[in-house]
């Protein structure tokens, strides 16, 4: 046994490393925040305390209404994205919808935020699809209605927008909760007490799955609020949302603005973690509530008579809603004239696709590199956590599992312009190096929750015979476990890839405008509204991470042909 | 991990070229052997797709020409690119930066000019410079009343043109009055780009020149003049035509690319743009309907020139003057006034000319919507760039906040 041990050596270090890396531009780009805010910043002759940026800020006139965006919009999204994927998980487990839903999740995960919001923004805008199918046969309309959709004051299509992207990644996350709490054991025993399926699973399961998901539920929640893509696309203008000004004031010419950025970068933390707080301290309301209505014993079977064909219609819904969004973002970058009520362009031009072709193969190249570097490294980095923690035979840590939620739990834009000043003072901003590691922060945790829970499912017993044979533990890792655990290998790394593939701010930020991948030209396209050209890169934005979802699919069953449990 | 790490810091501390004379246009033979090989980035706005493929063909030309190949750093807003080379010299990097060649003028060109930003003055050097019209077109030497003195050089003359669909629009409201008149009894269908986006803000000050006693106030600093007193009457019409704005001035559209798809949907039926090809462009490309034509102020509408200007630190300053000097050539300049092209308008003259060269010019058609020389009208001089800073604040604090 003395060999095995010592050669454990190599991974030992892998999870400090990994945790450095997550943890490291966080707390650095949070620094980089908090110093600025309070006016310190020699670079840019600031040298003494003072309260100037929050003055400045306070003196902003949108921020009230700017603040209240933030915390409607983002406890919105998260409140309806939970509701829909509780109601959907609850009503329709099971069926055969179930089935289809659950194999629509991958590609729906993979599709980059921004696409889908400019998808939606096509088929909601008063001359999007929607409008010209009811048009002028039902609603008279020759010409489109003078109705304020896009960008509307409340935030309703900035909150659709997110939550069209958050149903499926919360879905994920709960299905991959079930195995973990017995579910399908619960749901036999309230069913064989006469409960109804969806009262059943809400009294029984619910429960013991939040638990397991309250984290991406944070993690849903941080982002709605802060997020600045979407919002750029279908967010109101009179004013944006704090985390749109905030990179806004960080592109100004005047860079005395950027201490007013980090100012409201530091407030835009304050908010997340204050309405987490609160989110929190609705839980512990809710489950209080909930332990009576639980014991009350009703049986709730009328629920499901409801509830099914709901659940059925939103799901629908809402991938209709990216479905059709997706076709006219494919049919605008083809369109020639196409005006109003025409459902159908007048006429077709492959223009926009041979005018843009340089600028689209050029991002095409630098976002598969990043992609791919990013990706390759997280994946590295998540195996060796997850084989150090096989070898030293440790339970699954609570401060690890957190740690790697950190950058999915601090608002982007309250790290990032921070992490961007550092960047520029060393001399990395605007290089790929820079802009690969800020988006290894955020392509590892996806990477992580997409490997773990197979590669602690993985029988252990192969290592054991292995092991018997003679194998080292390096031989049983490279031999045994990872062709074993080829499928999720790689579908850990086309979920990293699409990460990467989706990052607008850590782009923009950090590459300085230099690095220009799909997203970033994707997103600068969408204040002109030009829907042929916006049709052209969102297509692009939407088909590199699905070319590189079909093809982890398809992996397993090349790499290993003869072997029938690879087969897709 | 510690050697790859140390080569990538020296690597970035290296990364910067040591320090070379500055190449000089007087001496357009050493420009050009050293420009060969370089890689020359020009910040350019991307906004319009015509555009983007003009900057290709130059590009392709530039390499044919003087192997200096282009790469376009496509910005959605040139403030961007002014803000980088501002970063950069806070940051300490006078030397290696990473804008070679800016498309530039009004505010971003006066507050690099006067922060000693740029490099220069180089424009009246260039062997091109010979054939610029600088009599017919003053605003090649004075941009927005401040003097160029050579550290841009001019590439294309702008006027602000008003777009209409003729179809919806039987007669064009050709002063400030009948504009206001038209909103009211058109509610909904006329917009501006929410400032300070430059259109829009380009809109307060054509508005302003209308209202104005005496436009001479406004080509001096704003600080220098009773500001209130000045715009008030901006902001009483703004007042009176908000209500009957698209979306009743709850939103507006972000810049100049999106209130021409606005026209395009039929959502409003008279835009405005700065550039007065770009209708007859935009309906060639089938992007705007045939029934669109344009139309200017009887008393004038705002003109100004565009610039390239090279940042004091750009790391390629000789293939940045090859390109400065290349996008004069008539050839060029011919093939940025062609209608199917961009329709902009040239800053050469005619008269200056080689035969075959003015033959380019006369052989091109204006386009179905393009207003001819003789109907364009007067250009308003460009305010001094401090009214558009204020008037795009107090536009913020007025109208930017929905109540």
């Amino acid at each position: 046994m003395a060999r095995p041990l010592r050669s454990a050596g190599w991974v030992r270090p892998v999870p400090a490393l990994t945790v450095l890396l997550l943890a490291g531009p966080v707390a650095a780009g949070l620094a980089g925040a908090l110093l600025p805010a309070f006016g310190w910043m020699p670079a840019l002759g600031g040298n003494a305390l003072s309260l100037d940026p929050w003055r400045r800020l306070a003196e902003w006139p949108g921020l009230v209404a700017a603040v209240r965006l933030s915390v409607v919009t983002g406890l919105g999204a998260t409140a309806i994205s939970l509701a829909i994927t509780l109601l959907i998980v609850a009503a329709l487990q099971g069926t055969r919808a179930f089935a289809l839903v659950t194999r629509a999740l991958a590609p729906l995960l993979s599709l980059p935020h921004a696409a889908a919001a400019f998808g939606l923004a096509f088929l909601i805008a008063p001359s999007g699809w929607v409008a010209r199918a009811v048009s002028p046969w039902a609603t008279g309309w020759e010409r489109p209605p003078d109705l304020l959709i896009l960008g509307d004051p409340a935030g309703l299509s900035l909150i659709a927008g997110l939550v069209v992207k958050e149903v499926p990644f919360l879905l994920l996350m709960t299905l991959a909760a079930l195995g973990q709490v017995s579910a399908a054991q619960r749901m036999t025993v309230a069913r064989s007490l006469g409960y109804g399926r969806v009262t059943g699973w809400v009294k029984t399961v619910l429960p013991a799955v939040y638990a397991q998901i309250r984290l991406p539920v944070y993690a849903v929640l941080a982002y709605s609020m802060s997020v600045v893509d979407v919002a750029l696309i279908l967010g109101p203008t009179r004013p944006p949302t704090l985390a749109v000004q905030i990179v806004d004031w960080m592109g100004q010419r005047d860079l005395s603005l950027r201490l007013v950025a980090a100012a409201g970068a530091v407030l835009q933390l304050a908010l997340v973690l204050g309405t987490l707080a609160l989110w929190h301290g609705a839980e512990r309301g809710l489950a209080r509530l909930g332990q009576g209505w639980a014991a009350g014993g009703g049986r709730g079977r009328g629920v499901d008579k409801v509830a099914r064909p709901l659940a059925l219609g939103v799901a629908g819904l809402a991938g209709a809603a990216v479905l059709l969004g997706l076709a006219g973002l494919a049919l605008w970058s083809v369109a020639g004239l196409w005006r109003f009520p025409d459902l159908w362009p007048a006429s077709f031009s492959a223009r926009h696709w041979q005018g843009q072709s340089r600028g689209v193969l050029d991002a095409v190249r630098t976002t598969a590199l990043v992609g791919v570097l990013a990706t390759a490294l997280a994946l590295a980095l998540v195996i060796g956590a997850l084989e150090a923690e096989f070898r030293a035979r440790a339970r699954p840590s609570r401060r690890f599992t957190a740690l790697v939620y950190l950058p999915l739990l601090v608002p982007q834009v309250a790290f990032l312009p921070g992490l961007t000043t550092l960047a520029l003072i060393v001399g990395l901003d605007g290089q790929v190096v820079a802009v690969t590691v800020a988006h290894l922060v955020f392509v590892l945790p996806y990477v992580y929750l997409a490997l773990a829970d197979p590669w602690r499912a993985w029988d252990t017993r192969c290592a054991t015979i292995a092991h018997s044979l003679g194998a080292g533990p390096g031989r049983v890792l490279w031999a045994v476990r990872l062709p074993m655990l080829t499928r999720a290998l790689a579908i850990a790394a086309a979920i990293g890839f699409a990460t990467s593939v989706a990052q607008y701010l850590p782009t923009l930020l950090l590459g300085a405008g230099r690095v220009e991948t799909l997203t970033t030209e994707a997103v600068a396209l969408a204040a002109g509204g030009n829907r042929r050209l916006i049709g052209v890169w969102a297509v692009m934005q939407m088909l590199l991470p699905l070319v590189v979802f079909v093809g982890a699919l398809a992996l397993p069953a090349l790499l290993f042909p003869r072997l029938k449990g690879m087969r897709a | 991990m510690t050697r790859p790490l140390l080569t990538l810091a020296l690597a970035a501390v290296l990364g910067a070229a040591p320090a070379l004379a500055d190449p000089d246009p007087r001496n357009w033979d050493a420009v050009l052997d050293d420009a060969r090989g370089q890689t020359v980035f020009w910040n350019a706005w991307a906004g319009d797709p015509r555009i983007n493929a003009f900057i290709d063909a130059v590009g392709d030309e530039l390499e044919a020409r003087h192997g200096v190949r282009l790469n376009h750093v496509r910005l959605a807003d040139t403030a961007d690119a002014v803000t980088r080379v501002v970063a950069e010299r806070s940051a300490g990097r006078d030397q290696g930066g990473a804008v070679d060649v800016i498309w530039i003028n009004g505010d971003n060109f006066v507050s690099m000019k006067d922060g000693g930003l740029l490099f220069g003055a180089f424009a009246e050097d260039l062997p091109n410079w010979r054939f610029v019209d600088t009599e017919a077109n003053p605003a090649v030497l004075s941009d927005f009343t401040v003097p160029v003195e050579g550290f841009g050089a001019p590439w294309a003359m702008f006027r602000m043109v008003f777009e209409y669909d003729s179809a919806a629009v039987a007669a064009p409201p050709r002063t400030l009055d009948a504009l206001r008149d038209w909103i009211a009894a058109n509610p909904g269908r006329f917009t501006y780009p929410q400032p300070p986006d430059f259109l829009g803000t380009s809109f307060l000050k054509q508005v302003l020149h209308m209202t104005v006693d005496d436009p001479a106030v406004l080509m001096a600093p704003a600080e220098d003049a009773d500001y209130e007193a000045i715009t008030a009457p901006l902001w009483e019409f703004l007042d009176e035509i908000t209500p009957n704005l698209w979306r009743q001035g709850r939103a507006f559209p972000a810049n100049e690319p999106a209130l021409g798809q606005l026209l395009a949907d039929g959502e409003i039926d008279i835009g405005f743009a700065f550039n007065p090809g770009r209708a007859s462009a935009a309906i060639a490309d089938g992007e705007l309907p045939d029934t669109i034509r344009t139309f200017v102020f009887d008393a004038g509408t705002l003109g100004n020139s565009s610039f390239l200007s090279i940042p004091y630190n750009a790391a390629n300053k000789a293939g940045a003057l090859v390109l400065a000097n290349l996008i004069l050539d008539p050839e060029i300049q011919a093939m940025a006034q062609d209608p199917q092209v961009l329709g902009f308008n040239t800053v050469l003259g005619l008269d200056l000319l080689e035969p075959e060269d003015r033959a380019r010019f006369e052989a091109l058609e204006l386009g179905i919507a393009t207003l001819g020389p003789d109907e364009l009208g007067a250009a308003l001089d460009e305010p001094h760039p401090s009214w558009d800073t204020r008037l795009a604040e107090d536009w913020v604090a007025r109208f930017g906040v929905a109540d």
